[in-house]
């Protein structure tokens, strides 16, 4: 069986900011730990030697010209997905809230 | 009137003048309108983008000469786009509550190629909430029914996608592929799907899903519409530095046919095997050379996957912070929670190279077997799904018996390979059964016009569900 904990499924919501409540989390570390297992079969795949693939197309550095061009948004269209702006930014929620 | 089955009788009679673009949008809507209710496919209906369009064509109707299918390849042709395509000023949802209320400020590539194109936006449809899940049962707006058989699932994650074209509620219909996402609807609702290779067609403005996997489709009743929607979506547009404009492999008369043996688990439902070795007999009828080869590491493709599949979404779904456009974390389904929480988690300190790294290696020996097999065969023949479309609620509660419905598509996924799902019959029971052929990459040409030969082998008629 694999060992993920009810605890590590709390720390990793939080690293992910997911607010999870107490039942979430035991049904998530009943099924993650079932598909941990099944995913524990891997080990068996020899892969001394082996290079990793992280995409499929074999191009690397595409370039392009470093040049501005018009089709980017207006200030009022980058805003229009919130009602939360204030003169023309957009309005989050403070990181820092002490001052030290 | 009946409405034409397939681009070709579509535009014929608009070139006839048999019915005009706005009697045909008419016709869609109206049955948009009589069988949405039930089958739960289209969440948004633009019904007045697409009447704008139809009197545009009517009008370019009016005086362009036998140019015209040149000029607009996809005259007259209806639309159903997966609501993970951005579309300026149409709500785009991804079918998740995160995005109920997004309006996009721009269109996705595909969606101005088809514009372009002459293809009429009918609406925005159904999909599991971003594009995660195997029926189409993980929508946030709720699972859509398979015109086939209401109380089945039509797949997923292209669920609405595949229902539309299946249902007649759209001639066409956009659909994205990670892991099985448009073969396998296709294969449930009978209809033909093309996965094309990772890096053909851009994804630009298209929500993004699993990075190194994410192709973008089509759903449509025949290969030869297939590659009719391939021709106009493919290419490289400026803004996804994976697409480039390849050089396509060349279709061949006679071809050799690879059957993956491990593709024929014990697992595998009797009635798709039969249909299968039907449609390998009609092959090999047509002088195809069939060919049994092996690729071993099969068995380890659906773990592997889903290591990377829930890493790349960990990090994808990072954007969601409701700040500049959306809802709060707080309205991610129990999918997305949980594909986040395993894919944070594997690539957590400590469990990156066990899990990660793993998997991208197992991702290269895959890789590797799919190359060797390709220098044997031009293409290969495998059953798309393992067992049938089956009962709404059956799976959603076992999340592995849920991924594990895409044991057949994934391995190719991983290759960055191409793959068309094409229909084969149906089952006593009434639901749809097919096959894919899969191809080494850019072999999109190869595929349909193997597809177009088995069709007219077989004398495949494109067909429609009675609602």
């Amino acid at each position: 069986m694999h060992k993920l904990s009810v605890k590590d499924v709390e720390h990793v919501a939080r690293l992910a900011k997911l607010t999870l409540i107490p039942a979430e989390v035991r049904k998530f570390q009943k099924q993650l730990v079932k598909v941990l297992d099944y995913i524990g079969q891997l080990d068996k795949v020899n892969t001394a030697n082996i290079k990793l693939t992280s995409q499929t197309t074999g191009l690397e550095n595409v370039f392009r010209p470093d040049e501005a061009k018009p089709t980017g948004f207006s200030q009022n269209e980058a805003l229009s997905g919130t009602d939360k702006t204030h003169n023309g930014y957009f309005v989050i929620d403070a990181v820092l809230n002490k001052e030290t | 009137m009946d409405i034409p089955l397939t681009i070709k009788e579509t535009q014929e009679g608009l070139i006839n003048k048999r019915f005009s673009a706005v009697e045909l949008v008419d016709l869609y809507l109206a049955r948009v309108n009589k069988y949405n209710k039930d089958l739960n496919v289209f969440l948004t209906v633009t019904e007045d983008a697409a009447y704008k369009k139809a009197k545009e064509i009517d009008k370019i109707l009016g005086y362009k000469d036998t140019k015209i299918l040149s000029d607009y390849p996809l005259l007259g042709v209806t639309v159903a786009y997966k609501d993970l395509f951005l579309t300026k000023g149409i709500r785009t949802t991804a079918g998740s509550n995160v995005l109920k209320d997004y309006i996009p400020t721009y269109s996705a590539t595909v969606v101005n190629k088809l514009k372009k194109a002459g293809a009429i936006m009918l609406g925005k449809v159904n999909c599991d909430a971003w594009a995660q899940g195997s029926s189409g049962e993980n929508s946030d707006f709720g699972p859509t029914q398979n015109p086939w058989k209401k109380g089945y699932v039509p797949g997923g994650t292209s669920s609405g996608s595949a229902a539309s074209v299946a249902g007649n509620l759209s001639q066409i219909a956009s659909g994205t592929d990670t892991g099985g996402s448009i073969r396998q609807p296709a294969n449930f609702c009978g209809v033909v799907g093309i996965k094309p290779t990772y890096g053909a067609v851009s994804r630009y403005g298209v929500v993004a899903a699993v990075s190194s996997f994410d192709s973008i489709g089509c759903l449509t009743r025949t290969s030869y519409d297939s590659q009719a929607v391939f021709d106009v979506i493919k290419g490289s547009d400026g803004f996804d530095s994976n697409v480039r404009d390849f050089n396509y492999l060349k279709p061949k008369n006679k071809l050799t046919i690879g059957i993956p043996k491990e593709y024929f688990i014990s697992g595998l439902d009797k009635e798709i095997e039969k249909s299968l070795q039907q449609s390998v007999n009609s092959l090999e009828k047509m002088g195809m050379k069939m060919k049994e080869i092996s690729l071993k590491t099969t068995k380890y493709a659906v773990p592997a996957y889903y290591i990377i599949n829930t890493a790349e979404y960990s990090s994808n779904l990072g954007r969601y912070d409701g700040i500049r456009y959306g809802e709060s974390r707080k309205e991610f389904g129990q999918e997305a929670r949980r594909r986040i929480i395993l894919g944070s988690y594997v690539l957590s300190a400590g469990y990156y190279d066990a899990f990660y790294l793993k998997a991208q290696k197992v991702r290269s020996r895959i890789i590797n077997e799919f190359n060797q097999a390709f220098e044997e065969v031009d293409v290969m023949i495998a059953p798309v799904s393992p067992f049938l479309p089956f009962k709404i609620g059956e799976k959603i509660n076992d999340p592995l018996k849920m991924y594990l419905a895409d044991v057949f598509t994934v391995a190719p996924s991983m290759a960055g390979i191409p793959g068309l799902s094409i229909p084969s019959g149906f089952s006593k029971s009434g639901l749809p059964m097919g096959f894919q052929l899969m191809g080494p990459r850019f072999s999109e040409y190869s595929l349909f016009s193997l597809g177009e030969m088995f069709e007219k082998a077989t004398d495949y008629k494109p067909n429609v569900a009675k609602l």
